[in-house]
């Protein structure tokens, strides 16, 4: 009997709440997520929240399926259309599968965006990508230039020769390499994303190379097993590994050394980010080509032909702050 | 030798009587509870269009869980059903880009459907294997064939005539997928309830030895049966694949369970033998608007999974503890 009182005076509460905040008209943005439980979705939430604060008049919805689904996420937007918040910021399951539901929201009205894992054309009104390949690209030379002031020689350590994101990041990185004139690229080598022949094609770079100083993987499994490798081969402080990788799985190697610094996105910047823009679109801001939308902290997002934008550089991550995120993602 | 007139009642109480103490009963009283929190709990709750968005979270789970309610009762189970939607939509799919128009993409989801349930029926009905291991089987060999057809690839761009089978509105917040959804009601119902291969589905659950020997071609019914599943499947894979207006090998992934959840808890005994269609449909509103009533409240997904659970084993122990007293 309690808990039903207890219930119905909660609901009550809420009631009287929901109709005092819709007086001062807070903005409800709903931060929807793959699935709830994902380390790197909470610390997107954290980003959001940090927005709402520095806004004022916002409420952050975080919510998301259980499982993966696009399925799930679909339920999640009707039950967020049917309470009329003011706008969505999706990272999809499915770019297609929550398309119509999602046009469905924007003829009621809702702002929709999507950042992180992006929405087709017609289901949002513009993307948010983590960063851009002309970004990425100059990163990952700029971190293996900034640990060998007298230059000297590089090997880039890749996926597979089919990857499209790698190719397009080694294509960008290489564009660059003129203005790190020391930086000397000798080799690009495929370890197709498995561990033991990343680690072997490892081996083989200082093998080949005596003079390399540093070793680039741009994806996550090569950047760690090339780092067991130079740890292995007792080449820790000679060749330094950087490139794209995950905190979680590189804290071993930024501590003994085998990694001074690395680079991927920074989960709670991106949240913090798309609330922003989600803010800033529902209060009027523009969606056409070219567009200019302030997003607090991070800057402005220009928006290309495809309604897409840029966030930033990659984060950059090393011995100063590995410990604080190798927790969240 | 007196003759004694013995009349048997073939019911012992009124309809009435008998309606009060059924499952069904229980159930419309459930659905009031929850409609009722339902209201107080969110101001959205009460709004036609919010309540008709919400009717898509159980419709195509619905449509064939009527069917799987018989395949229960007749002592069966069919757990490939999810898997026949990611063949069907495939198969659609393909049928798109080929260039074909929207009657065809129906024309071909419902004849997957209606083939991948004659496979599992000849192995069932056919080679007398048990029916669980060969929709387990079939289960990962239809959604294998999506996933080896399509990869990480996915169909879109399916015509707009064919965006009404998901998306469309029949009259007013009624929409085409809420109405197929009555109509197979009624249609299961009327098979179940009113007619004679009905009678022999709950024979053949009962006791399919004694049922065969009353005359009934008990293999030709487990046959049809899993036709039926087929059938709805992909029916729903029709809706699904419009209302996602695109196909990926994931689509409608752990769909099984919901649709057996939703059987279970519509009362239909999962050892065969006893349950009804309007348990059923009773069942699909409970699970649609719990399911709809959290999402309002941005109640976690896990929650709600979790009290559909303990609603599942409380609808099912308290008519036991109820009769044990």
């Amino acid at each position: 009997m309690s808990i039903l009182r207890k219930i119905l005076t909660t609901a009550a509460l809420a009631t009287a709440l929901m109709s005092q905040t819709a007086a001062a008209e807070t903005v409800k943005i709903a931060i929807v997520v793959k699935a709830l439980g994902i380390g790197f979705f909470e610390a997107a939430n954290k980003g959001a929240e940090e927005a709402a604060k520095e806004l004022g008049d916002v409420e952050i919805i975080y919510t998301g399926p259980t499982d993966t689904t696009a399925e799930g996420q679909i339920e999640v937007i009707n039950a967020l259309i049917a309470q009329g918040v003011d706008a969505i910021a999706i990272s999809a399951n499915d770019p297609d599968a929550v398309a119509p539901t999602l046009q469905k929201a924007m003829e009621r009205g809702i702002t929709v965006i999507s950042w992180d894992s992006g929405v087709a054309k017609d289901g949002r009104q513009m993307h948010l990508n983590p960063s851009s390949s002309a970004l990425i690209g100059n990163t990952i030379i700029k971190l293996a230039a900034d640990n060998m002031p007298e230059g000297g020689d590089v090997a880039i350590l890749s996926a597979t020769s089919t990857s499209t994101n790698q190719n397009t990041w080694i294509e960008e990185a290489k564009k660059v390499l003129p203005n790190y004139p020391g930086v000397n690229l000798v080799d690009v080598v495929y370890g197709d994303d498995l561990a033991d022949k990343s680690y072997r094609e490892a081996q083989g770079l200082v093998a080949k190379y005596p003079n390399l100083k540093a070793i680039i993987a741009p994806t996550t499994v090569g950047i760690l097993a090339a780092s067991q490798a130079i740890t292995d081969a007792g080449l820790i402080g000679k060749v330094n590994v950087t490139g794209l990788g995950l905190p979680s799985e590189m804290a071993g190697a930024v501590e003994s050394g085998a990694t001074k610094s690395f680079a991927i996105w920074n989960p709670i910047d991106l949240g913090y980010a798309a609330t922003m823009l989600a803010y800033n679109i529902n209060k009027g801001a523009t969606t056409e080509a070219g567009a200019s939308i302030p997003m607090g902290r991070m800057g402005t997002a220009t928006l290309d032909e495809n309604g897409e934008a840029a966030m930033s550089d990659p984060f950059t991550y090393d011995a100063s702050n590995i410990a604080e995120f190798k927790s969240i993602f | 030798m007196t003759a004694q007139v013995r009349i048997v009642p073939d019911r012992l109480q009124t309809g009435f009587a008998r309606f009060l103490r059924s499952w069904e009963a229980l159930l419309i009283v459930v659905l009031v509870l929850i409609f009722l929190a339902n209201s107080f709990a969110s101001p959205y709750f009460l709004n036609v269009w919010n309540l008709s968005d919400a009717t898509f979270n159980f419709t195509e789970k619905a449509m064939i869980a009527f069917a799987m309610a018989m395949l229960i009762i007749a002592g069966e189970i069919d757990l490939s059903v999810a898997s026949i939607i990611a063949l069907a939509s495939t198969a659609m799919g393909i049928a798109m880009s080929a260039g074909f128009g929207t009657p065809v993409l129906v024309g071909v989801g419902l004849t997957v459907g209606l083939l991948c349930g004659a496979v599992n029926g000849f192995l069932v009905a056919g080679l007398k294997l048990p029916s669980i291991v060969v929709t387990i089987g079939t289960m990962s060999l239809f959604r294998g064939v999506s996933y080896i057809i399509l990869g990480d690839e996915a169909f879109t761009g399916y015509p707009e005539s064919f965006a009404f089978f998901g998306q469309g509105y029949v009259w007013w917040v009624v929409s085409f997928e809420l109405v197929l959804f009555a109509l197979l009601a009624v249609a299961f119902w009327a098979l179940q309830h009113r007619s004679t291969f009905g009678r022999a589905v709950y024979a053949i659950g009962n006791n399919p030895t004694a049922a065969l020997f009353s005359g009934i071609r008990v293999d030709r019914v487990r046959f049809i049966l899993f036709l039926l599943t087929g059938l709805t499947s992909g029916i729903a894979a029709v809706c699904l694949t419009s209302r996602l207006g695109s196909t990926r090998p994931s689509i409608a992934a752990g769909m099984e369970l919901e649709v057996v959840t939703m059987v279970v808890l519509g009362g239909v005994n999962i050892l065969g033998g006893s349950g009804s269609i309007p348990g059923v449909v009773l069942a699909a509103f409970i699970m649609g608007m719990v399911t709809f009533g959290f999402g309002l409240l941005n109640v976690p997904g896990i929650v709600m999974s979790i009290f559909l659970g303990f609603l599942l084993i409380g609808v099912i122990a308290v008519p036991k503890l109820l009769r044990r007293k």
